[in-house]
């Protein structure tokens, strides 16, 4: 029996292609998507008073107890950058990359009761995640500016330069890593939830392994021999690139950024692959 | 061809059984070694029993869905009904592609929209007119095409002086109008409807009801419809499958499923008895037996009209409520309930006396209640205005053949020249009021 699969519009079988990537699907229900934004950012200050202006107030006291503890307590050098600056930068990266790590590799198991009951191209939670998340951290980049204004007219020696232009790329590596690493730990959890609880410390972990409270320079002069582990960490670049471009100190080189980008692509695909796997049947192991 | 809503070919699905945990992780490595490296076929998918509640499970997998062969012309209102657990929601949860088949292949044209999700992805700390933009999305439609209906949408659900107003605040029966309402007005060249529809209070079910007519015959538009409700169903539907165990036992007109279902899910040996395991309930009140007797005490499924007819429930109360009720309806052939008591409808004083384990309660019904046919007994014991214990489909049957008409005229009464499904003779009078024949 030959039938000619076209002239349908819905095929349903055990197994699709893998490799097959669900982008357009996702386009066509980008209102969705435009949907989902729109409550993660609405919802988070619903029902406050302070409203967006919490989205300064965090950053802006783990800045300071940061300039208190590991600036202060600890001496840590900021390679002569102005401490609330150097903190700043690192704590607005870092969070919008742990924060949509955080929250995506939750998303077969708090969106259950809809994905259980719909279908729509379940991707479209983790890319809102990151958006959002991305929105977010935007926002909070004003305040990055702010700051950098105020240094800037009292003559500190930090300056801009055209590195700068990178932070575009910058972003990507950032929400490829954090939507991809997501994204596979999500679709490994469905069935066994262990890597959940790892995952908790990992984020906590990680960022000391990432120089978010220390220069990378102080790697170099300090501890040599173990510099490879934080350069193995695609965050790394990420978190120079910008120090680099946007306050003139930092190690920048072309190829760890490239590394990192090249690491975010081949860990999307791999990310893709495995979360087209398991959205396919996840309802019968979550 | 081009005239087929939807194509089911070999669906089949498999589920595991037990909890997942450090055990099933070397299973899962067999499986994959097996499948994956060896490139063998899967062993296991050819295991695995027919699902069947009652009996107890030798094997880790179970068949939910067995080889479902079926098509679905456009336009067409199929019902789907069967027992609990007989793969209805599954094949529905396919169908919708929420989940996969294990083997086979469906085949669909057009939007399929679902109504058994009415309110899915509501975010309580949003407005209803955000909730709309939601959940319209998540059912697939453009943020134009919300846009235009939603005028359409609050007034449908009633909600206009709300709109603005988190959902949180709504009250239950708000969410509900506003979550039917958005699905309501989808527009979907395919429409399934679960049973779950039928929580809702009367007027709304009658609102979904009618809506999903309009949807099949005004528009043309093929429907999908899960039901324990016969009557609903037959008066709906154009086609209706019975499920059982999984696969497909009867393809026909409504009436002749209905009926063929009430046949097959019924004993006709005028009881039924369960042992301690089976026993249906929960852990306050477990019945243990229903039987039918006649006027002797004797269990008998055929009777006649004249002479009475028992019915005895045997059961055991662990925990004693005072707002236990106990009862059952009677069915007639075409699926529609005649009759619903409990063993309470009386005043208080009239009540038998439940005690703390083993009841007997024994309900009798009049001479000549009957008409001629076949009827369906099903217990149904709830906690008042609670919730339900035993609410089960028909478990007995038993025939009626009509002896008892005293008139010369009507001697023989039967179903040729009697319709209605009760026979009683009523009393008739002369009228005592003298009409004034002069005005």
């Amino acid at each position: 029996m030959s039938i000619n699969i076209k002239e349908w519009d819905l095929v349903i079988e055990p197994k699709g292609s893998l490799f097959r990537l669900n982008l357009k699907e996702v386009w066509k229900y980008r209102d969705l998507l435009e949907m989902y934004i729109k409550r993660d950012i609405v919802t988070f200050y619903k029902q406050t008073i302070l409203g967006p202006l919490w989205f300064f107030i965090q950053p802006i006291f783990t800045t300071i107890v940061f300039m208190f503890v590991f600036g202060g307590l600890a001496g840590i050098p900021t390679d002569g950058i102005p401490q609330p600056l150097f903190y700043l930068s690192g704590i607005c990266l870092w969070n919008y990359f742990s924060d949509s790590l955080n929250k995506i590799s939750d998303t077969f198991y708090t969106n259950q009761a809809v994905f259980g009951k719909v279908y729509f191209p379940r991707l479209i939670v983790p890319i809102s995640v990151t958006i959002s998340g991305l929105l977010k951290m935007l926002i909070q980049f004003l305040l990055f500016v702010g700051v950098y204004i105020y240094f800037a007219s009292k003559g500190s020696t930090i300056g801009v330069n055209a590195y700068a232009f990178l932070f575009p790329v910058l972003i990507f590596i950032l929400a490829g890593l954090g939507l991809g690493f997501g994204i596979i730990i999500s679709s490994l959890t469905t069935k066994y939830r262990d890597l959940k609880f790892l995952l908790a410390f990992a984020i906590q972990l990680w960022m000391y392994f990432t120089p978010v409270i220390y220069p990378l320079s102080v790697m170099e002069g300090n501890y040599k021999r173990y510099i490879w582990l934080i350069q193995a960490n695609p965050v790394t670049a990420v978190m120079e690139t910008f120090k680099y471009g946007f306050l003139g100190k930092g190690t920048f080189s072309w190829f760890s950024l490239g590394y990192s980008f090249l690491f975010t692509i081949v860990l999307l695909l791999i990310g893709t692959w495995i979360f087209n796997r398991v959205e396919r049947s996840f309802m019968d192991v979550v | 061809m081009d005239d087929i809503a939807i194509k089911f070919e070999n669906i089949s699905k498999q589920y595991r059984l037990g909890t997942i945990g450090t055990g099933t992780l070397s299973h899962d490595l067999n499986r994959w070694w097996i499948t994956n490296i060896r490139g063998k076929e899967d062993p296991y998918i050819k295991i695995g029993q027919v699902n069947d509640r009652e009996s107890k499970s030798t094997s880790d997998y179970v068949w939910a869905l067995r080889d479902i062969d079926c098509e679905v012309k456009k336009g067409e209102v199929l019902g789907i009904i069967g027992k609990n657990g007989a793969g209805k929601s599954t094949l529905l949860k396919i169908l919708s592609h929420v989940t996969t088949p294990t083997t086979g292949r469906i085949m669909a044209r057009g939007r399929i929209a679902s109504l058994l999700e009415v309110g899915t992805g509501f975010h309580p700390e949003m407005t209803g007119r955000e909730n709309v933009y939601m959940n319209g999305s998540i059912m697939g439609m453009t943020k134009a095409e919300i846009t235009r209906k939603l005028d359409e949408i609050v007034d449908f659900a009633g909600v206009e002086k709300y709109i603005d107003t988190p959902v949180k605040r709504y009250s239950s029966g708000m969410t509900v109008r506003l979550g039917f309402s958005i699905a309501a007005h989808l527009e979907p060249e395919i429409l399934v409807v679960d049973e779950v529809l039928a929580v809702g209070d009367a007027e709304f079910q009658k609102k979904a009801i009618g809506r999903m007519q309009d949807v099949s015959d005004k528009d043309g538009r093929t429907v999908l419809f899960v039901s324990h409700n016969m009557q609903a169903i037959t008066n709906l539907c154009t086609r209706v499958i019975l499920l059982n165990k999984g696969t497909v036992a009867f393809d026909s007109t409504p009436l002749d499923v209905v009926r063929n279902y009430l046949m097959f899910e019924a004993s006709k040996e005028g009881a039924v008895m369960w042992n301690d395991q089976s026993a249906p309930g929960n852990s306050m009140i477990k019945l243990s037996s229903i039987k039918i007797l006649d006027e002797d005490n004797n269990i008998r499924s055929q009777f006649f009209s004249r002479g009475k007819i028992k019915v005895q429930l045997d059961f055991t109360i662990f925990e004693l409520d005072s707002e236990l009720v106990i009862g059952f309806d009677i069915t007639n052939e075409n699926g529609i309930v005649i009759l619903r008591t409990y063993q309470n409808d009386g005043t208080p004083d009239s009540w038998p006396i439940l005690k703390m384990g083993r009841n007997s309660l024994v309900c009798e019904l009049p001479e000549g209640f009957f008409n001629a046919g076949a009827y369906y007994i099903s217990p149904k014991i709830s906690l008042h205005c609670r919730n339900w214990i035993i609410n089960s489909d028909p478990l007995l049957s038993f025939e009626v053949e009509v002896n008892h008409g005293l008139s010369p005229f009507w001697n023989r009464i039967t179903k040729a020249n009697r319709p209605g499904s009760l026979a009683i003779i009523l009393p008739w009078k002369d009228n005592d009021i003298v009409y004034n024949t002069q005005i």
